[in-house]
């Protein structure tokens, strides 16, 4: 797991004071209240968390059980195009494998991390459910399919000199 | 002129091989036209031929494939306005004459299925419940309510309808147990009480599956009346989809659904004025892992909990959501359903082999001419799946093996290709049925690979409740990581056979105890690929990096240099029209320099 980050989010109580007030007195919210967090922050800050889980009487250990549970959660600032490269088994036979080692050298990044100028977050996922078109990934919400490791760097490229 | 209607399959298949600019081009083509109706539609299963586009007239459909917008204006401007049927873009076609019907490319491998689960999908707009309901949609359930609880459930066991989502346990048998349990909240027509629920686990987390996705994507209201009939019959007021975030699709055409059928009358207080019936469903995102395709870890997750097993009895039935008694059903056996009540359980049971009826709806994928979806009935023979409708391997290479029933499942070699897709048959060369995942593999696949692969995946996904399955997935993975770097010896076999047993017999819930499953059968039907791997430190399929190596023939060698420029890590040196080498010590095996050599001149051993 990455580490946990404490980075200072500007504007906290405020940011979070809706999210807060919809979940108050309800039970079983954790995993909706970490998405909200996760959508308004950008990850799953601590000190978010912590404030969050202190107005709603959780324990932050609590959150934090949940949170590091489930592959959807992120722990640091993520990069403004997510790669999600699917590791499935339909696009392991077809050679995701040399696609994220591409992908990696080429962005210097690692599955999971974040480039420097938080452009890109390279992502390992289970399964994208486009098993026909494999080997896909998927950058923010288009899926780009029968890919090789050459085609997948350049859409990378295309949309960085986009940028 | 008779009323045309034009379909385009905007399923999640559809717009990642490129149907958006295709659905423009129509639209800009067809805008304004009383004659002609434009219909964004699903997907119906033929994944390597999307983007789709269909002609439907006077009760003749025509279905083209790999439309793109040039093809789109030759089927407007011939097959609509002049009635001339593009021949050579034809794939499907229905109601037309058998001289006709020889045009359509992929008929064949239509006419060997029967679409039950799939009878909507990519015929009608799922955003549209008028287009639902003008199939028959919602009459299952008023014939449901005019049959009382007992009867639907009697339909359902006598349908032999069982669980779609892998273990294959009856569904009427499920539901009579949910209606059989104390729930609070009793009325006249459900003494047990109907403070019970209804679960759709849509959670489809099989890496190589993806109908669930397909059906929610095509025809979400044949999922939502499977739940709302199966609710008349348990005497359950609450309903949730438990449905993976990874597919937004899926999800954005249940929340439309769910309000249109609440609209309607199908959810809510009294439905179709039944004073005693009130049911209601929400979508509940799963968070991404793997372990909530199990009943009680999925419990846990929409209770909010980390999504762990916990162990049975009490069974779901009796105490599930909240503590609730509670039914859950995965996606493809709530879409059975609503035909198996309005068509009756003996129209079901016709199709199917053994204590298998109906369809499956599997997924083709991998090393195969024609990847998608495909319904048959249950019997048909993977042989036939794989060459009749996958279309055989690609590239014309050599069948391996394929692999059923995803991380829990295995691999079934080519000796065993006649065995009938039913559950038990399938259990019996040690796959497991599953979901309907099939990933089919060639020679070129290394199967000790896949098995660490599956074995990688498992051990991330474990919970990390049972031991077991913690500890000895890791063991499993490092010995398979040491064999396929060449570093395993003969006693690593006995240890996986070993270990894959303690961890069957000491693991909670199925993940741990299918997880042995794919090292298990590649190790019974593939042994020599391991002593290859292991003995002659040799990967026969060569995937395994460490096994292999690149080298240039420099007899053959025009030096053009194209292998150099293609490496990624400059491990390619030599002067322009002089005969290159590969630095082995730099090279990372990715195989470009071999794809872009124009002589061939580089082998990989």
């Amino acid at each position: 797991m990455a580490a946990l980050l404490a980075g200072a989010v500007p504007d906290l109580k405020v940011r979070l004071a809706p999210i807060v007030e919809k979940y108050r007195g309800k039970q079983g919210v954790a995993i909706p209240l970490l998405a909200d967090i996760q959508r308004e922050v950008g990850y799953v800050a601590q000190e978010a968390v912590e404030y969050a889980g202190e107005q709603l009487s959780i324990p932050a250990a609590e959150l934090f059980g949940v949170a590091t549970f489930y592959a959807m959660f992120r722990f640091q600032p993520q990069g403004k195009y997510v790669v999600r490269l699917c590791r499935g088994t339909a696009c392991h036979v077809q050679g995701s494998a040399r696609i994220l080692e591409q992908l990696e050298r080429s962005l210097g990044i690692k599955d999971g991390e974040t480039t420097g100028d938080l452009m890109f977050t390279l992502q390992c996922v289970a399964c994208l459910g486009c098993c026909s078109l494999a080997p896909v990934m998927m950058v923010n919400d288009a899926v780009h399919g029968r890919l090789t490791p050459e085609k997948a760097v350049e859409v990378l490229e295309t949309l960085r000199k986009a940028d | 002129m008779n009323k045309t209607t034009v379909t385009i399959g905007l399923a999640s298949c559809g717009v990642a091989s490129g149907g958006l600019p295709v659905a423009e081009e129509l639209e800009r083509l067809l805008a304004g036209r009383g004659d002609v109706e434009l219909k964004r539609v699903g997907c119906i299963g033929y994944c390597y031929m999307e983007p789709l586009v269909g002609v439907e007239r006077e009760g003749k459909s025509y279905t083209y494939g790999k439309v793109n917008a040039d093809i789109a204006r030759r089927i407007v401007e011939e097959h609509v306005d002049k009635n001339a049927v593009v021949k050579e873009h034809l794939i499907l076609t229905d109601g037309v004459s058998e001289e006709e019907k020889k045009d359509g490319s992929e008929n064949a491998r239509a006419d060997r299925q029967v679409r039950i689960v799939l009878r909507n999908s990519g015929l009608i707009d799922p955003k549209k419940i008028d287009e639902y309901i003008a199939r028959d949609g919602y009459k299952a359930l008023k014939k449901a309510v005019g049959m009382g609880r007992d009867d639907v459930i009697r339909e359902i066991l006598d349908s032999g309808l069982r669980g779609r989502g892998g273990a294959g346990f009856p569904t009427g048998m499920k539901w009579r147990f949910a209606r059989d349990a104390k729930g609070a909240e009793p009325n006249a027509k459900n003494p047990n009480g109907t403070d019970k629920y209804m679960v759709c686990n849509a959670d489809e987390g099989d890496p190589g599956a993806f109908m669930d996705r397909s059906v929610l994507e095509s025809d979400p209201h044949s999922v939502i009346e499977g739940m709302a009939i199966g609710a008349y019959a348990v005497g359950a007021s609450h309903g949730v989809i438990y449905c993976r975030a990874e597919y937004p699709m899926a999800i954005r055409h249940l929340e439309i659904a769910l309000a249109q059928a609440r609209e309607r009358g199908f959810l809510g207080g009294k439905i179709l004025g039944d004073p005693d019936f009130s049911f209601d469903a929400y979508i509940k995102e799963g968070a991404g892992a793997f372990v909530c395709g199990e009943e009680t870890a999925l419990i846990a997750s929409i209770e909010g909990q980390r999504g762990m097993p916990r162990p049975r009895p009490p069974f779901p039935a009796n105490s599930g959501v909240w503590k609730k008694p509670t039914n859950i059903n995965n996606v493809e056996t709530y879409a059975n359903v609503p035909w198996i009540v309005l068509n009756g359980a003996a129209a079901f049971s016709k199709y199917g082999h053994g204590r298998s009826k109906g369809t499956k709806v599997f997924a083709l994928a991998g090393k195969i001419k024609k990847g998608g979806l495909a319904e048959v009935p249950m019997g048909m023979s993977l042989r036939e799946v794989i060459y009749d409708i996958a279309g055989g391997i690609e590239n014309d290479r050599k069948f391996k093996a394929v692999q059923l029933g995803g991380p829990s499942g295995g691999c079934v070699p080519e000796s065993l290709l006649d065995t009938p897709v039913d559950y038990e048959s399938i259990n019996a060369t040690g796959a497991i049925m599953g979901s309907g995942g099939m990933v089919v593999m060639d020679e070129d696949t290394c199967v000790v690979d896949v098995a660490r692969f599956f074995l990688a995946f498992v051990q991330k996904e474990s919970c990390g409740k049972c031991p077991f399955c913690r500890i000895g997935t890791k063991r499993m993975l490092e010995i398979l990581e040491k064999i396929t770097r060449g570093e395993g010896a003969l006693e690593d076999i006995g240890n996986l056979l070993s270990l894959a047993e303690q961890i069957r017999d000491g693991s909670l819930c199925g993940l741990g105890q299918t997880a042995p499953n794919p090292v298990l059968t590649t190790l019974k039907y593939f042994r020599d690929e391991y002593a290859a791997h292991i003995a002659d430190k040799k990967c026969p399929a060569k995937v395994c990096s460490a096994l292999i190596r690149y080298t240039v023939d420099e007899s053959r060698c025009v030096g053009c240099a194209r292998c150099a420029k293609a490496c990624p890590v400059q491990a390619i040196a030599g002067e322009v029209k002089k005969p290159h080498r590969i630095d082995d010590a730099v090279c990372v095996r990715c195989g470009l320099c071999k794809k872009n050599c124009p002589v061939s001149c580089i082998s990989v051993g």
